[in-house]
């Protein structure tokens, strides 16, 4: 008997038993983690997901939507403004101020959304692009506001409970906000949004015959977006322990797009993996090439990072996580076998931005 | 009134170098549609490689200066047959990646190989200034809008005069046709990938003087760049140079009359790309087209 057909999986679809067993089985790994590694590391894993989180609004913007953007740093770096300054002259909690951040830039993002209607593929890659390069040097500029050059240094996060040490307990808080981030997304990209997004990012105009309002689309693409990001640039803030607008160079908006395409642009475990690649790999290729050379060790992430890009970028379009993917589908439904039986799927015709 | 003179110069000048990067952008969009983000990066490494053929090998300034320009120009040719062509066709957003990508290898390979300490560039024109009726005009700002202008006249002169130019702009306008005719579009295209490496490696060496070299000295000049690109219209040569030039001379003016916004020049340069797209995608001198939805 033929094997029911399957359905494409999409986020905000009913998850099988396989998938909900695995998600537990990650929930699992995932709190313990901070336990079984060396102390320090427990933060190296805060940073990976808060690069996660804003791999994940990069890739609502840029992988569901279609609308490429390479300013997303830009976005982190006002929410890590706007939770600095809340702390530091309003005296709000800092907890408080992860929401506070987001909904700044939500509404900052939302702003920008519409002259960027207006640009369309390659342009928008430049206006963002400039946004980049341009948001340090405006950021430092209101020094009253800022702290200009010097920067806003945060208190540090101290644990609550002698149970955890403070990089665990920080480490607790950046888990539970990923952990709502993505939620948030499975659900808005599993609905109606989410096929309103993907619709356009496939072919506007087909997008517009099927009653798809293009401009409030767009742009809630573009806050929603704006918003994870400033929850991550606060996170980031915090985590550093001091906001400088030095702190996001246009590199990391690059960084941040090399960690959505290589996890996996369009897909949300393509942000997980993303998050802990864009963390890591510099960290990684840099120690890596210390002992042989330092010139080579400083030069070592953006070369790798541009050489993988190539790499994904030739091999393997729809990244790690597309990779995952079609092997589980192989898996599942191996190809033609000798005695021609019938029933098997070809693998599901994979659509995404690339 | 002298101040503003020496002003408008050193406006021109680095206009001069902004046109010419412009320029270069223009060339590979106009052929091809996309845009090089590692523009800047490429004109860095071919500056780089004047600076070495210069300082460590004593290599007579021209002849440097020729076999940077020849090296970039080869390097760019090579890049597109390899590593951009096959995405050519494809998604924006994968050229964009592959550009982006390019940028950060050529980026880290300039680093490793020369370090990231900026260097001091010879320049082969006079430091002192000729006093052209009592205003002080720098002979090194002369000489960069002098060897700009002569290179833009250059690829003019290549691009309307020439059969190889009168080839080029068919492959980009009518590819099929183009073709039918027996020209070798994907030989075009790396000619245009070529002569846009050219023409910002001259930009790069130019401004590498004032600027000091490093592996980050185009990145800012890059936004200034796609600012005059987008002021002057995408898809116009013309529109690039004069762009360019004008961008240089608001640029210095901002500096000189209103120091509190001398720090904001990148701010102004993305309002300038932000406003120009949104108000008119088509720049100055370039052709309106129309699209529905």
């Amino acid at each position: 008997m033929a094997p029911a057909r399957t359905q494409v999986r999409v986020p905000g679809s009913r998850p099988s038993l396989a998938m909900l067993g695995f998600l537990a089985v990650m929930a699992v790994v995932a709190v313990a983690a901070p336990f079984l590694v060396a102390g320090y590391e427990a933060l190296n894993l805060s940073y990976a997901l808060i690069f996660a989180i804003a791999i994940l609004g990069l890739n609502i913007l840029t992988g569901y939507s279609g609308q490429i953007t390479l300013g997303h740093g830009a976005f982190l770096a006002i929410g890590a403004y706007a939770s600095a300054i809340a702390q530091q002259k309003m005296g709000l909690n800092f907890l408080l101020t992860i929401p506070l951040a987001g909904v700044v830039c939500g509404l900052l993002g939302f702003a920008f959304g519409f002259p960027a209607l207006r640009l369309e593929g390659i342009y928008l890659a430049l206006a963002t692009f400039a946004l980049a390069v341009a948001a340090p040097t405006v950021l430092k500029k209101p020094e009253g506001i800022t702290g200009g050059v010097k920067g806003i240094i945060l208190p540090p996060v101290t644990s609550p409970t002698t149970l955890l040490t403070d990089d665990q307990f920080f480490y607790m808080i950046c888990l539970s906000v990923a952990a709502v981030c993505f939620l948030l997304a499975w659900n808005i990209l599993g609905g109606r949004t989410g096929r309103a997004f993907r619709a356009i990012r496939d072919g506007d105009i087909a997008a517009v015959s099927f009653g798809v309002n293009l401009a409030s689309y767009k742009t809630l693409a573009f806050a929603i977006s704006a918003f994870l990001a400033g929850i991550a640039g606060a996170l980031y803030g915090i985590a550093t322990g001091f906001v400088s607008a030095d702190a996001y160079p246009f590199q990391l908006s690059i960084l941040l797009l090399v960690g959505a395409v290589i996890g996996g642009l369009g897909t949300l475990e393509g942000a997980l993996l993303g998050g802990f690649f864009s963390w890591y790999l510099p960290r990684f290729s840099q120690q890596a090439l210390k002992n042989i050379n330092t010139q080579l060790a400083n030069a070592a992430p953006t070369v790798t990072q541009g050489v993988l890009l190539l790499v994904v970028m030739f091999v393997a379009r729809q990244g790690i996580a597309g990779l995952i993917r079609s092997n589980i589908h192989r898996l599942r439904y191996p190809v033609q076998r000798d005695d021609g039986a019938p029933g098997d799927e070809p693998p599901p015709e994979q659509t995404g931005p690339l | 009134m002298t101040f503003f003179l020496q002003q408008l110069v050193s406006g021109l000048a680095a206009g001069g170098a902004y046109a010419s990067l412009a320029l270069a952008l223009v060339l590979i969009y106009s052929a091809m549609g996309l845009i090089n983000f590692a523009q800047g990066e490429f004109a860095m490494f071919a500056t780089f490689i004047a600076w070495t053929l210069l300082v460590y090998l004593h290599v007579p300034y021209v002849l440097a200066f020729v076999l940077a320009i020849a090296f970039a120009m080869a390097g760019a040719a090579a890049i597109e047959r390899l590593i951009v062509r096959p995405f050519e066709r494809g998604p924006q957003l994968g050229v964009v990646i592959v550009t982006l990508a390019l940028l950060s290898i050529v980026n880290g390979a300039a680093g490793f190989i020369w370090g990231y300490i900026p260097r001091a560039f010879p320049t082969p024109f006079p430091q002192s200034p000729v006093v052209v009726a009592g205003v002080y005009i720098s002979i090194q700002d002369l000489g960069v809008i002098g060897v700009s202008m002569i290179s833009l006249g250059l690829i003019y002169l290549l691009f309307n005069r020439t059969k190889l130019g009168l080839a080029m702009r068919t492959a980009a306008l009518y590819p099929d046709s183009a073709r039918l005719l027996g020209v070798s579009v994907g030989g075009m295209l790396a000619i245009g990938w070529a002569l846009a490496s050219g023409v910002g490696a001259i930009s790069g060496i130019m401004l590498a003087p004032t600027l000091f070299l490093e592996p980050n000295m185009m990145q800012q000049v890059v936004i200034y760049a796609f600012a005059a690109a987008v002021l002057g219209g995408i898809e116009s040569p013309l529109g690039a140079v004069v762009g360019g030039l004008l961008l240089g001379v608001v640029l210095a003016m901002v500096g000189a009359y209103v120091p509190a916004l001398a720090d904001l020049r990148l701010a102004v340069a993305l309002l300038l790309i932000v406003g120009m797209l949104v108000v008119r995608p088509s720049g100055l001198l370039g052709q309106v087209h129309t699209r529905r939805v």
